[in-house]
């Protein structure tokens, strides 16, 4: 849990000792005690620019580099208390809100990495994640160099003096492969490289990087932080000196969140660890149900003692989410498609997180349009299946499958 | 379906248009006609709106009932109730309700004619001492607000009908989480759903489930009529506060029994009113009559007086001094000077509503740190 700030008071208890409760924390955590009017909760503040009472408060503003409203693209109150929360759910000095999970990325790569610069990533992770680094990096002269996921021999073989960042999700997606976040981190400091990990298959509950050492942690808040599939959100967090600079190019690039969908992303973290508990559980419980049936082929869940990286998944987390991967038995797609297809409770759609259930088959939903030998490199079979368990209760998940696989 | 899934599917539909799964927010006030005279399915917000039809639905299911109806606020849904009556008619209600309540039916139904006993209903007998030809309705509330009295609702339905009275309860307290009255035999449920519908301390809000489609009519001609509606702002908000509903009415039940049994045994607290425990005059009722919990709320006594009393609620730190409960926030209260301020005193003191009693919401926070608070607070009196 993050350190008390003395000035504000947030995270403080009575004591003056720390909180010891996750949802403690997720509810009262980065939120001044005491707000405008009273009101027991933060004030979405709407405005896109904020006034000077005359032109020597404005020059104080400047020369004195005062903490307050300038204009939205800046920062807004309802975007700084979901960023004081966020860091004090991670355990993190500091965090930025932005407007996507993307958003984040974009901005941090942009901030970090010059003409020149190389990164290297594990090559299982979310496609535009990949499509940004190979295809716009590279437009500026960034090299990204993708090596074999969990292969850190590799990853450190790749390291150049020109490598800026090494970059991984954990758990990957959709292959929820866990990351060693030890051997990780221990190339970057070998080769004083830093780190970036999107954690937002994890999610703070279920996984520290910041504690392993890490030194990005970037989550799409738009899954399990915001929650309730109405919002989009990204957040990188970390220390403040590194994250400065991050922080004026979001400035630049204006890729802030709203304070309206800022508050929803608040009011979702209240209920951030019930809800991640209950996808843990359902994760687990429909993994288990998937793996025992004989429609199903193989599945991928870290929770799985036959999964590659379980040793390592229930040493290293809390708990391994919401997101099951499957393949049913018969290779064609359409197959598959019928699966899907045959859901009546969880619904066809892209992400996850949420309380609603989704469902998706990658290669129609994602990567339609490559070609199968692209498809192959990404390990993206036909028969694969994408499953976002919401909070609804198990046996309902369950039973919806059942009757989809059934057809 | 469970629980949890109709909370997160039912009144949720994807939205036909787009494919949103989550359904818009519809703010429109007005809805354009095809023809004169002739609306589609919507005319009017106020006659109704497909975000808070979305919020009724939704509440309909969970309660069990038929007809559900949003209102801007729990004492609007209340009052669109007590609209059922008539001047010269008599109420029979609880001596543990709600302050509002309280006043409610003393100050503005007594205005139209309409009379109301308060009775200790945790003893049906009580009822039967209280009927008079005149009366019309049984207004209950269980557990009760704030001693967290039990009534036996199926017992208490079966009685109603006897003597041809229309059943309340305000089901705010145990949520349908843990009661639902329209399955024993109850007329009309209703909520402010303020408190753990909406669940964030976000939102007005109030909620009517019947589940007779009849009186369903009645009771939305009333309210069309009236016009406390819930916004669809509001509405937006009370429908994903329901998608955590059950988890959250859960996890502060369990918090709660956990401070109950600590306060229970601390040297300088009194009597401890918390249905988990065992020593709870309504603690069997309410393990046959709540499901899986307790509720969230819970009242006790610090020794000493009034100053006392006020000395405590403004000392804790997690437990936040507001009226009001039901949040992912705790909060603290003095029923004698807050919620039940509007109670006479007189009846306060009758109803046992002491000065030093102290009323907690437990909310979401880790029960460790709730009990350091009151620890703290309660070692500073
Ligand atoms: C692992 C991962 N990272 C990043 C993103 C991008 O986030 P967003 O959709 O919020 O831009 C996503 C999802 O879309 C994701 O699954
Ligand atoms: C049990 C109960 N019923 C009704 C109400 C009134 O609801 P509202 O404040 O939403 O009008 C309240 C709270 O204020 C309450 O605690």
């Amino acid at each position: 849990m993050s350190q008390p700030n003395e000035k504000t008071g947030h995270e403080l208890n009575g004591n003056g000792s720390r909180w010891t409760g996750f949802s403690t924390t997720a509810v009262h955590g980065g939120e001044d005690r005491q707000k405008a009017h009273d009101a027991l909760t933060d004030a979405i503040v709407c405005a896109s620019t904020f006034s000077f009472e005359n032109t020597q408060s404005v020059i104080d503003f400047i020369e004195q580099d005062q903490q307050r409203g300038e204009y939205g693209r800046y920062g807004n109150p309802s975007d700084m208390v979901v960023e004081r929360k966020l860091a004090a759910i991670e355990g993190a000095e500091d965090g930025i809100l932005f407007s996507s999970g993307m958003a984040a990325l974009v901005t941090l790569l942009m901030a970090k990495l010059s003409a020149g610069d190389e990164i290297v990533f594990f090559d299982q992770c979310y496609h535009r994640s990949r499509e940004f680094c190979a295809k716009y990096l590279a437009r500026y002269g960034v090299i990204t160099k993708q090596v074999k996921t969990g292969d850190y021999a590799a990853m450190a073989n790749a390291v150049t003096d020109k490598t800026k960042m090494l970059v991984s999700e954990s758990p990957t997606n959709p292959h929820l492969s866990v990351i060693d976040l030890e051997k990780f981190v221990e190339i970057g400091r070998r080769f004083k490289v830093e780190t970036l990990i999107d954690a937002t298959l994890a999610t703070p509950y279920n996984l520290r990087p910041i504690a392993a050492g890490v030194d990005y942690v970037l989550h799409s808040a738009t899954k399990y932080l915001g929650g309730h599939n109405d919002l989009l959100a990204g957040v990188v967090l970390g220390c403040r000196a590194k994250l400065e600079d991050v922080r004026s190019l979001r400035g630049v690039l204006g890729g802030v969140n709203s304070p309206h969908n800022c508050y929803l992303l608040q009011r979702g973290l209240k209920t951030f660890e019930l809800r991640m508990q209950r996808h843990n559980e359902n994760g687990q419980r429909v993994a288990e149900f998937l793996a025992g049936h004989p429609a199903v082929a193989k599945v991928l869940y870290p929770g799985l003692p036959d999964h590659p990286d379980h040793q390592l998944a229930v040493r290293t987390m809390r708990g391994f989410g919401g997101l099951v991967t499957f393949f049913v038995k018969d290779p064609d797609w359409q197959a598959a498609a019928r699966v899907v297809d045959g859901c009546r409770m969880a619904r066809i759609g892209p992400s996850l997180g949420g309380v609603e259930t989704l469902i998706e088959q990658p290669y129609v939903m994602s990567y339609f349009k490559y070609s199968p030998a692209d498809r192959a490199r990404f390990g993206i079979p036909d028969n694969m299946i994408r499953l976002a368990c919401g909070v609804e209760n198990a046996e309902d998940i369950i039973a919806d499958l059942d009757q989809a696989l059934r057809g | 379906m469970h629980f949890r899934t109709k909370a997160i599917h039912v009144g949720n539909p994807t939205d036909s248009t787009t494919g949103a799964v989550v359904p818009p927010i519809y703010v429109a006030s007005t809805f354009v006609m095809q023809e004169a005279g002739k609306p589609q399915e919507y005319d009017y917000s106020r006659s109704g709106n497909p975000t808070r039809g979305n919020f009724e639905t939704t509440i309909a299911a969970l309660e069990g009932g038929v007809r559900g109806l949003a209102f801007a606020s729990g004492m609007a849904a209340s009052h669109c109730a007590t609209m059922l009556l008539e001047s010269g008619q008599h109420v029979i209600a609880g001596t543990d309700i709600y302050g509002g309540t309280y006043r409610l039916l003393h100050k503005i139904c007594s205005r139209s004619g309409i009379s109301v006993t308060l009775a200790d209903t945790t003893n049906l007998d009580n009822l039967e001492s209280s009927l008079r030809p005149e009366t019309r309705m049984l207004w209950l509330e269980t557990p009760g607000n704030p001693l967290m009295s039990i009534t036996d609702l199926a017992a208490a339905a079966r009685w109603a009908k006897a003597h041809g009275l229309l059943t309340v309860v305000d089901n705010t307290f145990a949520t349908p989480v843990l009661t639902r009255p329209l399955e024993l035999g109850i007329d009309i449920v209703v909520h402010s759903a303020t408190k753990y519908l909406g669940g964030h301390s976000d939102l007005l809000g109030g909620a009517m489930v019947v589940s007779d489609a009849e009186l369903g009519q009645r009771l939305y001609y009333t309210q069309n009529a009236t016009g406390g509606v819930m916004s669809p702002w509001d509405s937006f908000l009370a429908s994903r506060g329901l998608k955590t509903l059950e988890l959250r009415v859960r996890e502060q039940s369990r918090s709660a029994l956990e401070v109950a049994k600590y306060l229970a045994q601390h040297p300088r607290v009194g009597r401890v009113l918390y249905p988990g425990l065992p020593d709870h005059p309504g603690h069997e009722l309410a393990t046959k009559q709540m499901q899986g919990g307790y509720g969230a709320m819970l009242s006790f006594e610090v020794q000493g007086d009034l100053a006392q009393a006020k000395r405590l609620v403004e000392s804790t730190h997690l437990f936040r001094l507001a009226v009001s409960l039901g949040a992912v926030e705790s909060l603290i209260e003095q029923p004698a000077t807050m919620s039940h301020a509007s109670y006479d005193r007189a009846d306060r003191l009758k109803f046992g509503i002491t000065d030093s009693l102290v009323r907690l919401s437990v909310g979401l926070e880790h029960p460790e740190d709730l009990i350091q608070d009151l620890e703290l607070a309660i070692s500073q009196l």
